[in-house]
């Protein structure tokens, strides 16, 4: 099976999501993505025990961090589903896509068209 | 340890405002291990500094290094090469860092980018407590190794006081009663005896209320 | 009898061996002094001595310095309260010899409550000493003759020096210790918090008559009437150290809420007699917070009037 996600969506991938930092999700966002989604195991089930549920409060540091700056805190947010679940990051993908397109280019960089990084 | 929390970014931004050029200065010391000022936090600083700036379309240009201790000048002369090429250095360091800094680079600026909190330790994953306030003459001995001095709100050599209630402190539902722990203590451990006293008033000279203070030891002098 | 320590009139009628009654009146935020004289002539002729209480609740109100003056004026008794909170060793003993100088002649020693409960809760505070050391502190100036550096006084202040205890407070078993203590310092006599709990409160003073410390100092039970239901839920909430059974509040629901006052006052009544009969009570420190007026009628209805003269 074949599924297919927008072309925007850079996805880069990591053993787990605990291996995502804060530091990581400020340099996507400051090299001009427009969002940064991380999309982890269901919790409960990391493979690592709490990789996930670390992940999940890096990305609302981040959310915080753009709050105070005053950029849309939506530009990053975690997911979580488990591998098996193809269709559901497919579905995932358009989702956010969508709502990154929505808040519109980010304004580290408005003259580049839209992209976001998964 | 010396414990610190970050500055909020909006008050680090409202400092460097005017600047275009910064250096963001980190420590090895107290607060890398309290997570406030190590060089994972001088990056993530860097980082939110350069997004803000890259919003609001006013790049900056920022450099960093971290040392291995800010309070100590054999280290601080590590920066000197360039240190007058910034607008303004942030320190990351606990409120010693800056003031060393500022004493050994006259010509430079120096922010706090932290609010230095107290002398405490980790109770548990990122969660830090007081124990310490540094008062110049421990008296724990008295107290079976806990301090009322900075761990009751009222700093009571003879409490608890009357609001003391279910082993916390009237201040707040989150702070334990320092005093509710010592009078147990005393109380299992059959020396209760010790607090049937009426303590002499501290000697606050010692403390900060003797001006600021300074530890000579001849023997290191060379 | 021995030489009076103050010769206050408080000292003078638990001395005489009277059951003793006490007010209290909180100073107003502003410096409107008439409205304190209307609350101070609810209190005339009705208790042996008034407390001043002193930025209460960490509230900032006229010095209680100052008000208990204006008592002394209207032919009153103060027992001018101090608390360890806002001021240092040096203010605490200026103001000992200034009360002494105005006329006061009660003082009592408080910890003070945390400033985070009150309307300046960014201020810096003092706890200099402890209310254990300001007991010690204004005894050894009255006994001695000394400061507490130990040089002498020229005249030493001469106050009946009272101290506050809170049974309900945690942990409970240490609490008659921790009374005993403050009898150690000095104390002439003890406030109690308002007790509402009768029951931890008879526990409690069976200890103290125990311990033989009822034998040491005059021990004044306090007691507050409950003006509503809202009063009691809201102490039980914000005031540190309270302890208001649920008895007491289905009491007070009990009954449809114009009767409430009247319901806060008939236990508050039972409460004084049984304070007349308990052992180890020297008196009642009746707490009737923003309720000045109602005074006369409780005290008559307590059977406490008129006051003794001695
Ligand atoms: S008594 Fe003084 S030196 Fe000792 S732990 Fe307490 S504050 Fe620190
Ligand atoms: S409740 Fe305990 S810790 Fe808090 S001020 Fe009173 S004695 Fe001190």
């Amino acid at each position: 099976m074949r599924l297919s996600y927008p072309p925007e969506i850079k996805v880069i991938q990591v053993p787990c999501t605990g291996r995502v930092d804060i530091i990581h999700l400020l340099n996507a966002l400051e090299n001009g993505a427009d969002g940064v989604y991380v999309a982890g195991c269901l919790e409960g089930e990391c493979h690592y025990r709490t990789g996930n549920l670390k992940a999940r409060k890096r990305v609302a540091y981040v959310q915080k961090v753009l709050a105070e700056i005053g950029m849309e805190p939506d530009r990053v947010a975690m997911f979580n589903l488990s591998s098996a679940q193809g269709k559901r990051f497919a579905e995932i993908a358009d989702e956010i896509t969508a709502r990154i397109v929505a808040l519109g280019p980010s304004p580290v960089n408005k003259r580049s068209k839209t992209h976001a990084t998964v | 340890m010396i414990v610190a929390d970050r500055k909020s970014l909006e008050e680090i931004l409202a400092m460097v405002q005017e600047k275009h050029k910064i250096l963001i200065v980190g420590c090895r010391g107290c607060v890398t291990v309290c997570n406030v000022g190590g060089e994972k936090e001088v990056e993530i600083l860097e980082a939110s500094i350069n997004l803000a700036r890259k919003t609001s379309d006013q790049p900056i240009e920022i450099e960093t290094v971290t040392i291995e201790r800010q309070c100590d000048n054999e280290y601080v002369a590590q920066l000197k090469e360039g240190i007058n090429t910034y607008d303004a250095v942030v320190s990351l360091a606990c409120g010693v860092g800056p003031q060393f800094l500022s004493e050994a680079y006259p010509d430079q600026l120096f922010f706090p980018g932290v609010n230095t909190t107290f002398f405490g330790g980790a109770v548990s994953h990122g969660v830090w407590e007081e124990r310490c306030q540094g008062c110049g003459t421990c008296i724990i001995h008295h107290f079976d190794g806990l301090c009322p001095v900075a761990r009751c709100a009222k700093s009571l050599l003879h409490g608890p006081c009357g609001g003391s209630s279910d082993g916390l402190c009237e201040v707040s539902k989150e702070t334990l009663c320092i005093w509710d722990m010592i009078v147990k203590k005393k109380m299992e451990q059959g020396r209760l005896n010790d607090l049937l006293t009426v303590m002499e008033a501290k000697d606050w000279r010692s403390a900060r209320d003797g001006g600021p203070r300074r530890s000579i030891r001849e023997e290191l002098i060379p | 009898m021995d030489e009076y320590k103050s010769g206050s009139n408080l000292e003078k009628i638990l001395r005489a061996g009277h059951f003793a009654f006490t007010g209290e009146c909180g100073p107003p935020k502003g410096a409107n002094v008439d409205h304190l004289k209307k609350k101070f002539a609810h209190l005339k002729g009705m208790v042996d001595a008034v407390n001043i209480t002193d930025n209460q609740t960490a509230v900032v109100r006229m010095s209680s310095l100052a008000a208990s003056h204006l008592l002394v004026h209207e032919g009153m008794e103060p027992n001018f309260q101090m608390v360890c909170r806002d001021r240092n060793r040096l203010a605490i003993t200026s103001d000992i010899l200034g009360a002494h100088a105005l006329g006061i002649r009660n003082m009592l020693c408080l910890s003070g409550d945390h400033q985070s409960f009150g309307n300046h809760t960014q201020a810096k505070n003092v706890h200099d000493i402890d209310s254990m050391q300001l007991i010690r502190l204004v005894t050894n100036m009255r006994d001695k003759g000394r400061f507490m550096n130990d040089e002498e006084i020229d005249v030493p202040p001469r106050l009946f020096v009272g101290a506050a205890c809170n049974p309900f407070a945690d942990p409970f078993e240490y609490r008659v210790y921790r009374l005993a203590n403050k009898i150690t310092a000095g104390a002439d006599f003890i406030q109690t918090q308002c007790i509402f709990n009768m029951e931890k409160f008879r526990t409690f003073m069976h200890q103290a008559v125990d311990m033989g410390l009822t034998e040491k100092c005059f021990i004044l039970a306090g007691v507050t009437p409950m003006k509503n239901l809202g009063m009691a839920n809201f102490m039980a909430k914000f005031v540190p150290g309270m302890d208001i059974p649920d008895a007491l509040k289905k009491r007070l629901k009990g009954v449809e809420k114009a009767k409430q006052a009247e319901e806060g006052i008939c236990f508050a009544l039972e409460q004084i007699e049984e304070f007349k009969q308990m052992e180890g009570v020297a008196g009642v420190h009746l707490m009737a917070i923003e309720w000045e007026h109602k005074v006369p009628e409780i005290a008559e209805r307590a059977g406490v009037l008129p006051r003794p003269k001695v």
